[in-house]
């Protein structure tokens, strides 16, 4: 929903965001271990440390971890002593960061500390993620990720909104555009290489891998004093669609337009986005539901096709959207998030600086 | 800066059992949402938002399983969130539903929590399999009869109050159409004799293993005063965490734990919870934590909780009824326990408890907690709206 200019409202933005280096393995670090440093990082932009947050809240999964009650071990990472006020969601962080959201709303919280990781790399992506599925008519199908994004894609290609070089210079783009940024997992000329499934080639598929990324929100006057320019949160909203894919037109995100249009997206042009599309069709999805002509400019950081750390990556599509405002290039800017198959879930987030 | 009062205004449950074998796990959220719904006389159409929770995805072998509840719960085109904190967070789903309605984002929410545990081993699925950790800790009761034990000997609790506890729920189990067990052959000395699991817990103080949800319909002051029964009302609602073990941690009576009541009370006005507070619904997965969570929450000084239950102050006529419903003792559908926790409590001062009713029920509390005795969340709800 959208918070401007609705009389006694707080405003909330975000104040600080850090990241890791997305790599394809990290044997030799634990979750915790690969948490931390990201940990101390954002803390150390705004000055605060653990026991200043008035509320903490982090997504993740445990069937990525392959064990149940996992995030209780990050938990202890973070040092919640003495004992702090702190939920979890099983899911990317972008919805770990709406719930914090509504906790500084309600006037309980002044700042609060998002966080969320994923360690993809100790088991096969493709097969852990078909755990997703309805468990009586489609889980024991085994189909994997990437099958159903490609019957996404050929949707699309049938539709005649798509064909396999439009999807191609999607990613080609995307690793483009990721040498600039030090934390993506793929950079440069990446072969568009063999078909995957078809028609997605591996070009067309984001990079399996592990990172974490926090962010800082705070309301009012406080995120004045934690940095020079907030990103403050204008509109945030999510919506989830059916299941099924037999229900669903996989050429539209009507979940996402929603999201958009209650997050007032539509109300003034925005001038970046930050599209979690893990898929390069899905960018083709994206665009036509949240309107971005080409005068937007769209997943600068390289986005998911550039690094994809599952839980984090949402999380990151925000972040990235205010470390620009922060950064003062960008005065509005969106960050989106989805989960589940083939877009099922979307949350959008609206961003904007002061003006200058 | 005001928050939206946030009242209960219908609560569904299903009968809770071994086994649902007759449903899916879709079929068995929607069937408590619906007796919510039909509480609440409202309709699909007319909830804004739901929350979700339960405990780890790995007691069904579905992961986020949200994504696959969205049509069951009515949830295509609205927002659809996720929560999981252990053993707590049937009570923080409710917390997080009711932060929407009080940040005034949505006016109606519909919370939901569940587990279907014949569809997979709670115990083994409670057995963390991770380096570094003792290889024999089977099960959440290994973890929990050293701190059971500690508490004994720092209480000088005689070792009859744990039998006491379950005597006193499973009968109270007896009153409540959606308990689990009913044992309607229980007598105390039936509790004694029972097999001890792990030294000091007995096979009849542990609690079962359940198929089950819990629903709550969650509304502003507007949607209270359509509401076609008396809402309850959430005066005070908290959650804390703390670190599952370092050296320092009172695992017998968690900081946590007094942190988070102490917000409650605050939140709520409450000076004396033993004066003020009618009625708890607590988290008493074991016997002996009935009167352990009597001092961490304030009701008994430290060492004296026993006291209390040995008196029968905590009795369904005693002057401090706790877990009414027969508690998680007799119902425990793990991602679903704090709920039904917190649904209770709404139950009790919306008077419709049926025979497990206490009289006069104007403030009840509803508690939760999880992890390794980490994870607390509660809320404390009245007859009457908060004042201010």
């Amino acid at each position: 929903m959208t918070r401007e200019e609705t009389p006694g409202v707080r405003d909330i933005a975000v104040v600080a965001f850090a990241q890791t280096d997305v790599l394809r393995t990290t044997d030799e670090l634990s979750e915790v271990e690969m948490l931390m440093p990201v940990l101390h990082s954002v803390l150390d932009r705004t000055g605060l440390k653990t026991a200043d947050i008035g509320f903490t809240c982090s997504g993740s999964s445990d069937y990525l971890a392959g064990r149940a009650f996992s995030f209780t071990l990050a938990l202890d990472g973070v040092g919640a002593w003495p004992p702090i006020s702190e939920s979890h969601v099983e899911t990317d962080g972008a919805w770990a960061l709406y719930e914090a959201w509504t906790k500084l709303l309600t006037g309980d919280a002044d700042t609060a500390l998002v966080y969320s990781y994923g360690k993809s790399s100790p088991g096969s992506l493709r097969d852990v993620l078909t755990r997703q599925l309805d468990p009586y008519y489609v889980a024991p199908l085994w189909p994997d990720s990437v099958a159903l994004a490609a019957l996404q894609a050929q949707a699309l290609i049938d539709a005649g909104e798509a064909d396999e070089s439009a999807l191609a210079a999607i990613g080609t783009r995307s690793r483009r555009v990721a040498t600039l940024n030090s934390h993506a997992q793929l950079r440069g000329t990446v072969p568009q290489g063999d078909y995957a499934v078809r028609p997605l080639r591996t070009g067309d598929c984001p990079p399996v891998g592990d990172g974490a990324a926090a962010v800082i929100l705070a309301a009012g006057e406080r995120a004045r004093e934690l940095c020079s320019r907030p990103a403050w949160i204008r509109g945030i909203d999510h919506r989830i669609e059916a299941h099924s894919l037999g229900v669903r037109d996989l050429t539209d995100s009507p979940s996402t337009r929603l999201a958009a249009e209650k997050a007032g997206v539509f109300e003034r042009p925005v001038d970046t986005a930050e599209l979690h599309a893990p898929f390069s069709a899905q960018e083709i999805v994206l665009r036509k539901a949240l309107r971005l002509d080409d005068s937007v400019r769209v997943n600068l950081s390289g986005g998911a096709l550039a690094a994809n750390p599952m839980m984090a990556a949402g999380l990151i599509r925000i972040g990235e959207a205010a470390a620009r405002i922060h950064r003062g290039e960008s005065d509005r800017a969106l960050g989106h998030a989805t989960s589940g198959p083939c877009l099922q879930q979307n949350l959008v987030a609206v961003l904007e600086g002061d003006a200058r | 800066m005001s928050k939206e009062p946030v009242a209960v205004v219908g609560i569904g449950q299903t009968k809770h059992v071994a086994a649902r074998r007759d449903v899916s796990i879709a079929g068995l959220v929607r069937e408590a949402a619906r007796r919510a719904l039909d509480d609440a006389e409202l309709t699909w159409a007319d909830v804004d938002a739901v929350v979700i929770g339960k405990a780890p995805d790995f007691f069904e072998g579905v992961m986020m399983p949200e994504l696959y509840l969205a049509d069951a719960l009515g949830a295509v085109g609205k927002p659809m969130l996720r929560v999981h904190t252990a053993g707590s967070v049937g009570g923080s789903t409710a917390l997080v539903a009711a932060g929407l309605v009080a940040a005034r984002v949505h006016g109606t929410v519909l919370t939901l929590a569940f587990e279907k545990q014949s569809e997979s081993n709670a115990m083994w699925g409670l057995s963390l399999p991770v380096p570094f950790q003792q290889p024999l800790l089977a099960g959440a009761g290994g973890f929990f009869a050293p701190h059971v034990r500690a508490y004994m000997r720092r209480s000088g609790a005689p070792d009859s109050v744990g039998s006491l506890v379950a005597y006193k729920d499973r009968r109270n189990a007896l009153k409540n159409p959606y308990a689990h067990l009913h044992e309607h052959d229980i007598t105390l000395e039936k509790v004694q004799a029972s097999p001890m699991l792990w030294d000091p817990i007995r096979y009849s103080e542990t609690c079962p293993s359940s198929d089950g949800a819990c629903a709550m319909v969650l509304t502003d002051r507007a949607g209270a005063a359509r509401a076609p029964r008396p809402p309850a009302w959430m005066l005070g609602g908290a959650m804390r965490s703390e670190p599952t073990l370092f050296a320092g941690k009172d695992a017998v009576s968690p900081q946590a734990g007094k942190d988070c009541a102490a917000d409650v009370y605050r939140q709520a006005g409450i000076g004396d919870p033993r004066r003020d507070i009618d009625a708890v619904e607590m988290y008493v997965p074991f016997s002996w934590y009935e009167p352990m969570w009597l001092e961490n929450l304030g009701f008994a000084d430290e060492g004296e909780g026993w006291k209390l239950t040995e008196a029968g102050a905590t009795e369904l006529d005693g002057d401090l009824p706790v877990n009414m419903s027969g508690g998680v003792l007799s119902t425990n559908p793990i991602g679903a326990s704090g709920m039904i926790r917190f649904a209770e409590a709404a139950l009790q001062v919306r008077g419709q408890a049926g025979e497990h009713q206490v009289e006069r029920a104007r403030r009840v509390l509803g508690h939760a907690y999880g992890g390794g005795s980490q994870f607390f969340s509660m809320w404390l709800v009245g007859a009457r709206p908060p004042e201010s």
